[in-house]
C-alpha cells in the first residue's frame, strides 16, 4: 500500500453536553456522560501529539464546546502550537466578553449555527430559547474582526426557508454560509421520518441557493451540498478513511469518522492508553478501510473508487448490516432500493409513527437498549 | 482586474500563512480549509504584510531571486489571490 499520509484535521469533540436538543444531531444516541470526559491535561496531550504528526486544522466541537470551562486553556495552547483553530458552536455559553477573550487567546474562527431564520422555528428545533442570543453572538463574532461563518443545518422542516435564511445571513453580513444538509447518523437517523426532505424540496433549495450564490457573488460565499440520498454517487466520507481526518470523542476514543463508534468489530483505541501516532498509523481500526483490499463489488472494479472510496461505511452498516458494502446512496449499490424507498413520496407523505426525538440526556440510550 | 503598483496588499481576515513542517511546505489556512502553496506563491504571499506596496514587493523579490522582470508574474498571482479572497488591499 502507498505510504500513509499524516492527519491534517483534528476534530476535538470535547463534550457531549449541549444546552440545545436538536433532533438532527449526528452524535450517537448513546451520549458520553460528563464524568467520562477527558480532563484538561489529556486534551493538551492530544493537541501536542496531533500537531507533531502534522494536523494543522483543529475543530473544537461536541456537543457544545463552550460547556467546557477549560476551553480557553485549550485555545491558547492550540495557538501556541500553530493550529488554525475553529470553534463550532451554537453560540450558547458565550457572551461578547468571552468572544473577545477567544480572540485575544488566538482562536482563528467561530462558526455559529442556526436552526432556522425565525425565532419560533429555531427555538422549536433547538428545544430552547436560543435565537435572540445567537443573533447577538453572530454580531459579536463579526465585531471582533472574525470572518463570520454561519451554518444552517437543513432538513424537511426548514428547507423551504432557505431564501429567508440567506436573507438573514446577508443582513448579519456573513462572509460564509454553510447550508449543511442533515447527515442521517445518530439522532438524525432516529428522526429520519421527520427530517428527510422530498425531491421537490431538495431541488427548490438548490435553485434558491444557486440564485443567491449569483446575487451575492464576491460578498458572501454560500455552500450548498445536495443530500447524498438524492445523489447518484456517495460522498467521500471524511475525505477517505484514515487519510486526512481524525476525531477524538469526549471520552478519548479516537475515531476515523464521527460515527465510527457505531461500526461492529472495529476495535477503537483511547488516547488514555495509546499515542495518537500509533493509533493513526498502526491500529487495525485506522487501517481497516485504507486502500482497496476491503472492497467488494461494485466498488472493487468501479472507476470512481479513488474518488469516493466507497462512500460512508457507517451508512452502509446502518442500512445494509455490513460496513464493507458500498454506501447504498450509490446508484450502483445492490442495496440502493433502501434509499429509493426512504425518499419515495408516498413514504414521505405518511405521518411518522414515532414522535420526534429531541437530543438530550433523558432520551439518550445505553448500549443495552440500543435499537439503532 | 488589474493591480495598482502603489496598492498595499495584506492577507484577508481569517487567513493565516505559515510553514508546515510535516508537509515541508508553506500553506494558507482559513476557516476549515488549507491550500498548499507553490514556492513562488509562498514567496509573494510572505510579502503581503499590509506594509509594502506591490512595487516594493516586486523589487524585493527581484533582489531575493537576483533576477529582473518579475512584475508580470507577481501581478498575475495577486489578481488570482484576490479572486480567491486570500488578499485584500489597503
Amino acid at each position: 500500500m502507498a505510504k500513509i499520509p499524516p492527519p491534517l484535521w483534528l476534530l476535538a469533540e470535547v463534550t457531549h453536553s449541549c444546552p440545545l436538543q436538536c433532533p438532527y444531531c449526528s452524535n450517537p444516541l448513546e451520549l458520553i456522560p460528563k464524568k467520562a470526559e477527558l480532563d484538561t491535561e489529556v486534551w493538551l496531550k492530544v493537541l501536542h501529539q496531533a500537531r507533531k504528526m502534522g494536523a494543522a486544522q483543529l475543530g473544537f466541537s461536541g456537543g457544545e464546546p463552550l460547556v467546557r470551562k477549560d476551553l480557553e486553556i485549550l485555545i491558547a495552547e492550540a495557538r501556541k502550537l500553530g493550529y488554525y483553530s475553529n470553534l463550532i458552536t451554537s453560540g450558547i455559553g458565550m457572551d461578547a466578553a468571552r468572544v473577545e477573550k477567544f480572540r485575544e487567546l488566538g482562536l482563528d474562527h467561530i462558526q455559529v449555527s442556526f436552526q432556522a431564520d425565525d425565532a419560533t422555528l429555531n427555538d422549536y428545533l433547538a428545544g430552547t430559547n436560543a435565537f435572540q442570543h445567537k443573533l447577538e453572538m453572530a454580531r459579536a463574532v463579526k465585531a471582533n474582526g472574525y470572518p463570520m461563518v454561519l451554518c444552517f443545518v437543513i432538513h424537511r422542516q426548514n428547507t423551504d426557508r432557505v431564501a429567508q435564511m440567506l436573507d438573514l445571513a446577508a443582513e448579519l453580513q456573513a462572509d460564509y454560509v454553510e447550508l449543511a444538509t442533515t447527515q442521517f447518523e445518530g439522532w438524525a437517523l432516529a428522526n429520519r421520518d421527520h427530517l428527510l426532505p422530498s425531491l421537490e424540496q431538495v431541488r427548490e433549495a438548490e435553485r434558491v441557493a444557486h440564485h443567491y450564490q449569483e446575487k451575492l457573488k464576491g460578498k458572501m460565499k454560500i455552500y450548498y451540498v445536495v443530500p447524498d440520498y438524492y445523489e447518484k454517487r456517495p460522498k467521500a466520507c471524511v475525505a477517505g478513511w484514515g487519510r486526512v481526518f481524525l476525531a477524538v470523542a469526549p471520552d478519548g476514543l479516537v475515531l476515523p469518522c464521527h460515527s465510527a463508534r457505531s461500526l461492529p468489530n472495529l476495535e477503537l483505541h483511547n488516547v488514555r492508553d495509546h499515542d495518537l501516532d500509533w493509533i493513526w498509523y498502526e491500529s487495525k481500526a485506522f487501517n481497516y478501510f485504507r486502500g482497496e483490499d476491503w472492497m467488494k463489488e461494485p466498488c472493487r472494479s468501479c472507476d470512481e473508487r479513488e474518488k469516493d472510496f466507497g462512500g460512508c461505511h457507517c451508512q452502509a452498516f446502518k442500512l445494509t448490516g455490513d460496513p464493507t458494502h458500498a454506501d447504498p446512496t450509490c446508484a450502483k449499490s445492490p442495496h440502493h432500493h433502501l434509499i429509493e424507498q426512504a425518499i419515495d413520496t408516498r413514504q414521505l407523505s405518511m405521518q411518522p409513527t414515532q414522535p420526534i426525538l429531541f437530543r438530550n440526556r433523558q432520551n439518550s440510550i445505553t448500549k443495552k437498549t440500543a435499537r439503532i | 482586474m488589474s493591480v495598482d503598483f502603489k496598492a498595499i496588499p495584506r492577507l484577508a481576515a481569517g487567513y493565516r500563512f505559515q510553514w508546515e513542517e510535516a508537509q515541508q511546505n508553506h500553506v494558507l489556512l482559513y476557516p476549515e480549509g488549507m491550500v498548499k502553496l507553490s514556492d513562488t506563491a509562498a514567496a509573494v504571499l510572505s510579502l503581503c504584510d499590509g506594509k509594502r506596496t506591490v512595487e516594493a514587493m516586486i523589487a524585493q523579490l527581484e533582489a531575493d531571486y537576483e533576477t529582473e522582470g518579475l512584475a508580470e508574474d507577481v501581478t498575475q498571482f495577486l489578481v488570482e489571490a484576490e479572486v480567491q479572497g486570500w488578499i485584500k488591499y489597503g
